[in-house]
């Protein structure tokens, strides 16, 4: 027996005793959103104590990263949070680009701008229809889906993969958009708001999802603090904390758009900021879109140099630019000695780079700060006295994904 | 961040906590502050606290090692200030057998990034509710972000159709694991390829 008794002692005595019911929630539960196991303390149907044991997807990235080349370790970023993996891309070119000192151009920064707030809609869309189908509604995900499919397409079409893009690369991104991207992008963003209504329509008002959400899971201003909690899980409890705002990266600070926030800090509260984000995100989209086809937009997507490739045509005709590209993409380039930590407001949260170079052409250290890590790391205070039933609806609304947290 | 203010800032936390602050450095538009093993808990508390810093959240608590070192490893945390909206970081060279104080007491959220520098350094923290390994296998040995750690780990695991159960085994690989050695033999590698080495051998 799980709880350690050794069968019916208590009712040979005559003595009812209760004790409490340990029970192991995943790894292979499909509302743990991965390999989460967790390991709840049951008073009744009310969690006494939780204890989430992680680390069954570590893959030792960061071991990994200190034998590979600054560019080799790019791809490893896709694979942390994949519900959005230009974002932690990001985090890394801004790392390299701090301690090099590069300027990105105009056009490439447009680009990650564009493509980050793409992977904002596509976290969000997963997040918020996997957390309705963890709390009963089947249908959001098999909408939601619909929608990140063409998404990905939008993916495949910048850069030739769905999922693990590396498409973002030190000094700028790797390749130009077609101009026919950028209109069919539009137009997806034209038609995106009758689905983000049709999802709202479904939900917001819904008397299940409601009943299984508001007043679930509050945390209060001391809490985020106290737990580190960044992103939606702080928006959501009223403080307007958007890194995009508050330390401005990239050309976030010339695009218009409004940080969402909620009142009660509950799941339900949540669930509207992440909505609401969408549609912000798909404003600084469409702004994105506009500044990319002004006459300021064009030029070049990558600060040649000695960080990147020299561009096709030169290597055709310049022996200098064919032994670079050979020894950038054999060697590396070298990043100077420093220190130096890079931070992106993910979907999630703040996810940041620690990066200690030594001067060589691999990284002597990456520390890589996943939102998820913490998030998680409160479970057992945030679902303390919740029923069985919300852990799930919980940790759907904490937006953990085990690629960042288990790195 | 400009750089001006960070050094209001540093100036600040080295005057009211002097006796802790070792060194303070801005690089990159980043303020560091070196501080001493003795100071933690208190000196972070006092970041918390401070009106002028206040910096509220905990960030990250990570290790750099650096085997040549005498103090082998280096423990940092980044502190970030959601109100004055500045970041900080705060560094403390560690022996290996030196056991450094938790904060966890200051910060909660630093229960699992101890447990991870633990688990991934062997460092050890004093005062940490419950410093178990957190990424790791269960069972697991070894500390494997340390330097001298080999990258393909020391076991592998499989499952054994024989005994019907996932076995551990000593790591056993096809091929040498690939260190690639990036020097161009001709710009000052100080080491001598094998097979260079006769010519000279003949000469002398």
């Amino acid at each position: 027996m799980m709880d350690g008794g050794k069968g019916f002692e208590d009712a040979l005595t005559g003595e009812q005793k209760i004790r409490n019911f340990n029970i192991n929630f995943g790894p292979q539960h499909p509302a743990a959103h991965g390999v989460l196991r967790l390991v709840l303390e049951l008073d009744g149907e009310i969690v006494e104590r939780c204890d989430p044991h992680i680390g069954l997807l570590h893959r030792g990235t960061e071991k990994l990263m200190e034998s590979r080349t600054y560019l080799q370790n790019l791809p490893y970023f896709d694979r942390l949070d994949y519900v959005a993996p230009m974002n932690q891309e990001h985090a890394w070119c801004l790392a390299i680009e701090k301690l090099t000192g590069v300027e990105v151009p105009r056009r490439a920064s447009l680009i990650r701008v564009l493509y980050s707030e793409i992977g904002r809609i596509l976290n969000h869309l997963l997040n918020v229809t996997t957390q309705a189908m963890d709390v009963g509604a089947l249908t959001p995900p098999l909408w939601g889906f619909e929608e990140r499919e063409k998404l990905m397409v939008f993916y495949e079409r910048a850069c030739g993969a769905r999922l693990h893009a590396a498409y973002f690369r030190p000094g700028g991104v790797h390749q130009d958009l077609p101009p026919e991207l950028l209109d069919d992008i539009e137009e997806w963003a034209g038609h995106f708001p009758n689905v983000l209504d049709d999802i709202d329509g479904l939900l917001t008002e819904n008397r299940i999802f409601k009943q299984r959400n508001a007043d679930i899971g509050v945390v209060s201003e001391e809490e985020i603090l106290d737990w580190g909690f960044s992103g939606v899980m702080v928006r959501g409890s009223g403080l307007a904390w958007d890194l995009r705002r508050a330390q401005p990266y990239e050309c976030y600070d010339e695009f218009e758009f409004q940080i969402p926030v909620g009142k009660n800090g509950d799941c339900y509260d949540r669930y509207l900021v992440r909505m609401e984000e969408m549609r912000q995100s798909l404003r600084i989209i469409l702004q994105a879109i506009e500044k990319l086809r002004a006459p300021e937009g064009q030029g070049d997507v990558l600060a040649r140099g000695k960080i990147t490739p020299p561009s096709r045509g030169e290597m055709k005709t310049s022996m200098e630019a064919l032994i670079h590209h050979f020894k950038l993409y054999t060697e590396g380039f070298h990043v100077p000695e420093g220190e130096v930590y890079a931070s992106v407001e993910a979907p999630k949260g703040e996810f940041g780079v620690y990066l200690v170079a030594d001067g060589t052409n691999r990284p002597y250290k990456a520390k890589i700060r996943a939102p998820g890590y913490l998030h998680l790391q409160a479970m057992d205070h945030v679902a303390g006295g919740h029923q069985l039933a919300d852990v799930a609806a919980i940790i759907g609304t904490m937006d953990v994904v085990f690629g960042e947290i288990d790195r | 961040m400009s750089d001006d203010t960070l050094r209001e800032l540093a100036e600040v936390i080295t005057l009211k906590h002097g006796d802790a602050v070792v060194g303070t450095e801005i690089t990159h538009g980043e303020l560091t502050v070196e501080i001493t093993l003795a100071a933690i808990p208190a000196f972070i508390d006092f970041l918390k606290t401070d009106m002028a810093c206040r910096f509220s959240t905990l960030v990250d608590i990570t290790a750099v090692d650096y085997p040549s070192r005498e103090k082998r490893f280096e423990m940092v945390w980044h502190f970030l200030s959601m109100y004055q909206n500045h970041r900080i970081r705060v560094k403390c060279p560690v022996r290996e057998d030196d056991v450094v104080p938790s904060i966890t007491g200051v910060f909660p959220s630093a229960n699992w990034f101890e447990r991870e520098v633990y688990d991934m350094y062997g460092i050890l923290f004093s005062g940490h509710p419950d410093l178990r390994r957190i990424l790791t296998d269960y069972g697991f040995r070894g500390h494997p972000l340390r330097k001298d750690f080999p990258t393909t780990g020391y076991t592998e695991l499989r499952y054994d159709e024989a005994l019907k159960r996932v076995v551990y085994e000593p790591v056993k690989l096809v091929q040498e694991y690939r260190q690639f050695d990036f020097m161009s033999p001709w710009e000052g590698a100080d080491y001598i390829l094998p097979g260079d080495d006769k010519p000279g051998a003949a000469k002398g």
